[in-house]
């Protein structure tokens, strides 16, 4: 059984109109035949015969428009038994698809895509920031501004990472050594209250600074404390610039340098710790502060801890790390007698000093301490 | 110190260069042999290479673009020169239906080693039909490449490349680039592959090509008095676009201005522009800007051909509207 | 119908090209209706005898640039019949691995330079063939073959000025059906003698009966040799006739049923082998072993090209360009 199928004449041709049969079943056809006359398009055109055999049976009525492939007639083949040709069935065209309307669009403010991606990034919320890029659209800039004027959560963030890669590294790489001593702070207490009086508050001058030039000047005869150990060797540094640590408000820590402390008086290291103290906490350091610090002193003073053990900030070899001052019973003389007493530690890097070194060092400070009108 | 020679010079010698490499290469075009062609590139090479090889033909752009089309198939390598972009829409059908569509649609087994060169723009008042600029055009077509040297070095150093492709190539010659004198370097333009930097700046990228190059370096220095750093991006290939160093060029600008002589309606222009949205949108940090040449066909009136075409002012006032600062004093 | 005077042999070569390119269109019209075979298909049914005559002329070296109608000059330049019905049917085993189709054949290995679709589009690259062939010193013929609509367009006149200008090695042989797709000749053509256009470039013509396929080898042998020999480009017109529609979609609205009856009584096919059994050069015999033949030649084609992998997509773009050998 052959099925004649409406063939696809061009194309562009999808479907066509039964016009007429020009057979009948009973027919006997062969190549060449024209079987029906479908309309198209275009025009009215044939449909050929390209087998021989009698017409069992017409599937479409004229005036059915049907798609091309859609059985048309059914061919008896030479020989072919009538019996043997099941009913036929005739598929129904679909249903076109519904029309839809879409929804109008709500209005946007004008926010550059680098703007965008930048806020996302730096949680930036885009609602706060006032844009100032063409048609009042927020740009990049806009962006980083608002972030970086903003304290909080994010960047904390960003900072606990910095930190953290940082020591992590630090405590990978450095093998450290500590070392404690408790320094009596009588004399230093003394001076500093003798010389304060006759300075207004803010010309006066903190234990701080004290600290800090009686580590400078330490660490100045202690070279082997003062520099960075890069590339599998220690590079002394002649100056000694001394990173102080200082806690953010919004968490975190950084540790910008004073400069060449150990040529400063305790009057410009003071001048230049509340210049540096005040700049940090507004996040407007340079950034070569941040950079090159040569040694590190961290104070817990505030805090009620008696000792810090630091870690070192690499590639630095050593940290100091200043307790809380505490009236203690200290003996002096044989007598035991109420001091101010700090207790200080030493972090440091033992690829380059060992422990005598460091003990030098640390008695170096608290001896220094002792003196404080030659500080 | 390189030697200074105008880019006619210069594409002269490319020819002659490739004359002598290769037996197979000849020149064949309107006026290219006894008139010395229309803009004098092919001047003296009839006397030195014969009537064979510098073949004039008759005005019939459609016949010797497919005839070179058949003698590429045939194994030579002909440089076709058309007269004039506008003069190679009488022969689109053999570029487009023949040239560029050959090798695929023979499945690969034919391919079409074809050099088409003609001259293009505006600037001379020749009015509209000697003075369009259709490179887009040329550009849309797959199976073509489409160069447009805009310096000496590349009207010198190109020219032998395109001749290495074993498919088609059109190469664009701004019309006013001609009496331009420059530094040859020899070698320096033989990339057929990329986009050139040839300004570097931080504060916006201005991507261009052919005659429009000169026009925007001029609108740089006076952008840079103002503190104003446009990094400038010479095409040299307008198909297939170098999609790489134009996205890493906005990943540092984050602003993009595009100079293009042709019509901004469907030009190469708002095919880079698409491009960056596609490709860089993120980095955007204001909308792509285009400056087009103004849709009219080209006038005569030297006023009006003027104010038709993207100027040294318009694209230093664009670019500074671009990065914020329109109004401002230099 | 002249006495045939070429021996038994030839003769039957001639029947069996006709016979079988007859069988392999009735074979693409039907593959076409059962949407085997998509796009346009030009059919050559009538038009046998041009091809058949002309084509065997040529050397192995020899270049063929043909139309959109050209299953047939293929199928005489040597290309296999299954090559072309698996280009047809868009199989990776297509002659141009199903990027042409039935208006694209071509063939490097014979020099068959297709297979062009716009009218008078082959004719300066045969121009241009030949030059390079001149210029290379060669002594190759480009038969280049076109419609009678193709003489209305430019490209026509600037490439017979090109070709007698340079007297280039080209045979044009203009296939003269009469109808340039729906329209006569005497309704496009204000001279319809197109062998006066031709000669107003000085350049030779002929001319032959296109419905006798003795007429046509003569005609083209001579054109052949003229340009062999140096003489610069010739001219042949075949005066010929399709049977079925311009394309597959036509309604052939142009012109009388009667006239295409009245050519089909001057079928190429059964004319020259009605004239063969008069000299007693042919049989029924004959023509049922050619007939059985072009059956198995077909059967084998179609069942190569229905059998054959589809081109992956993943190769899309395969072919636009040369394949970049580094990224230099």
């Amino acid at each position: 059984m052959i099925e004649v199928k409406l063939p696809s004449l061009g194309a562009d041709m999808d479907e066509g109109t039964l016009l007429e049969w020009r057979v009948h079943p009973g027919d006997e056809v062969s190549k060449g035949d024209i079987l029906a006359v479908v309309d198209t398009t275009k025009a009215a055109l044939d449909v050929e015969c390209w087998h021989s055999g009698k017409v069992f049976d017409l599937l479409v009525e004229p005036g059915r428009t049907m798609k091309v492939g859609t059985p048309m007639l059914r061919l008896l083949e030479p020989g072919e038994n009538a019996a043997s040709i099941p009913p036929a069935r005739v598929p129904a065209a679909p249903a076109p698809p519904p029309a839809v309307t879409a929804p109008p669009a709500a209005a946007r403010r004008p926010v550059s895509p680098a703007a965008r991606r930048r806020a996302d990034e730096l949680k930036v919320s885009l609602d706060s920031i006032q844009g100032t890029g063409p048609d009042g659209a927020v740009t990049l800039k806009d962006v980083e501004a608002a972030a970086q004027a903003r304290p909080g959560r994010d960047r904390a963030a960003d900072m606990r990472r910095l930190i953290a890669a940082a020591m992590s590294r630090s405590k990978r790489e450095i093998p450290h050594y500590y070392q404690t001593d408790d320094v009596p702070l009588a004399a230093a207490t003394e001076w500093l209250r003798t010389t304060n009086l006759g300075r207004p508050i803010t010309e006066r001058i903190l234990l701080a600074a004290l600290f800090i030039r009686a580590v400078a000047e330490a660490a100045r005869r202690h070279p082997d404390m003062n520099g960075f150990y890069v590339a599998d060797e220690f590079r002394p540094s002649a100056p000694v610039h001394v990173g102080m640590a200082i806690a953010l408000r919004g968490g975190g820590l950084i540790a910008p340098a004073i400069h060449s402390a150990e040529q400063k008086s305790v009057t410009e290291i003071m001048r230049d710790l509340s210049d540096l103290v005040a700049r940090t906490r507004a996040g407007k350091l340079r950034r070569d502060e941040l950079a090159d610090p040569t040694i590190t002193l961290t104070s817990l003073g505030d805090e009620s801890v008696r000792a810090v053990h630091g870690v070192i900030y690499a590639p630095q070899v050593a940290l100091v790390g200043i307790g809380q001052v505490r009236e203690r019973a200290w003996v002096s003389n044989g007598a035991v007698v109420a001091m101010p007493v700090v207790t200080i530690t030493l972090a440091a890097d033992h690829r380059v000093s060992d422990g005598h070194a460091g003990a030098r060092f640390l008695a170096d400070i608290g001896e220094r301490l002792q003196h404080p009108e030659k500080l | 110190m390189s030697p200074r020679v105008t880019y006619r010079d210069a594409m002269r010698e490319a020819l002659r260069e490739a004359l002598q490499r290769d037996p197979r290469v000849f020149l064949m075009g309107e006026d290219v042999g006894m008139y010395g062609g229309s803009y004098a590139v092919s001047k003296g090479l009839l006397a030195e290479f014969g009537p064979e090889r510098i073949r004039d033909t008759p005005l019939s752009e459609l016949g010797f673009v497919g005839a070179g089309i058949g003698a590429a198939l045939g194994g030579m390598r002909p440089i076709v020169e058309i007269m004039t972009v506008n003069f190679s829409l009488l022969a689109l059908d053999q570029l487009v239906n023949t040239a560029a569509s050959l090798r695929h649609m023979s499945g690969g087994q034919f391919h079409v080693p074809l050099v088409v060169r003609m001259a293009t723009g505006a600037g001379r008042q020749l009015a509209a039909q000697h003075s369009h600029s259709l490179e887009g055009w040329y550009a849309h077509v797959p199976g073509l490449r489409v160069l447009a040297p805009a310096t000496v070095e590349d009207a010198r150093d190109m020219l032998w490349p395109a001749l290495q492709e074993e498919d088609p190539v059109i190469i664009f010659e701004h019309a006013l680039l001609y009496n331009v004198e420059g530094p040859l370097e020899p070698g320096a333009g033989a990339d057929i592959r990329h986009a050139r930097i040839r300004r570097p700046g931080r504060d916006l990228t201005v991507v261009t090509f052919g005659g429009m190059l000169n026009p925007v370096l001029g609108a740089t220095e006076e952008l840079a008095r103002a503190g104003i750093e446009a990094e400038v991006i010479d095409l040299r290939v307008l198909r297939p676009l170098d999609d790489a160093t134009i996205c890493a060029s906005v990943r540092r600008t984050h602003r993009v201005l595009i100079v293009d002589e042709e019509w901004r309606s469907g030009s190469l222009a708002a095919e880079i522009s698409a491009r960056i949205m596609e490709q860089a949108f993120f980095e955007l940090d204001a909308p792509v800007q285009r400056l087009c040449g103004a849709e009219v066909p080209v006038p005569y009136a030297r006023h009006l051909e003027e104010a038709a075409l993207p100027r040294t002012p318009a694209i230093v006032e664009a670019a500074r509207r671009l990065v914020g600062v329109a109004g401002a004093a230099p | 119908m002249n006495p045939v005077t070429y021996p038994r042999e030839q003769c039957l070569e001639l029947v069996w090209q006709m016979l079988r390119i007859r069988r392999f269109e009735e074979a693409c019209a039907q593959l076409y209706g059962e949407g085997k075979i998509r796009g346009f298909l030009h059919l050559y049914i009538g038009e046998e005898a041009v091809a058949v005559g002309a084509l065997p002329v040529l050397q192995p070296d020899d270049a063929v640039v043909a139309t959109y109608r050209e299953h047939a000059h293929a199928l005489l330049r040597g290309m296999p019949a299954r090559t072309i019905m698996a280009e047809m049917f868009g199989k990776s085993t297509g002659c141009c691995r199903g990027r042409g189709g039935s208006m694209h054949l071509f063939d490097a290995a014979t020099r068959f330079y297709g297979g062009n679709a716009i009218v008078g589009g082959g004719l300066p690259m045969a121009v241009g063939l030949a030059l390079a062939d001149r210029m290379q010193g060669r002594t190759r013929v480009t038969a280049c073959f076109f419609g009678d609509g193709a003489v209305a367009e430019g490209v026509f006149h600037e490439s017979m000025n090109l070709a007698a200008l340079w007297k280039l090695p080209v045979m044009f042989c203009c296939e003269n059906n009469l109808y340039a797709m729906g329209t006569a000749l005497a309704r496009s053509e204000s001279q319809t003698d197109l062998c006066i256009k031709a000669a107003s470039y000085g350049m030779p013509t002929h001319r032959a009966d296109g419905m006798d396929v003795v007429a046509v080898r003569e005609a083209a042998l001579a054109a052949a040799d003229e340009v062999r020999a140096g003489r610069g480009p010739q001219f042949v017109e075949f005066r010929t006739y399709r049977y079925r529609a311009h394309s597959m979609y036509d309604p052939d609205l142009y012109r009388d049923k009667a006239e295409i009856e009245e050519w089909k009584k001057r079928g190429p096919l059964h004319s020259f082998t009605d004239q063969l059994k008069r000299q007693g050069l042919f049989s029924e015999a004959d023509f049922e072993g050619l007939e059985s033949r072009a059956e198995a030649e077909l059967k084998e084609a179609i069942a190569f090209a229905e059998g054959s992998a589809p081109e992956p997509v993943a190769d899309l773009y395969k072919d636009v360009r040369a394949a970049e050998v580094s990224a230099s």
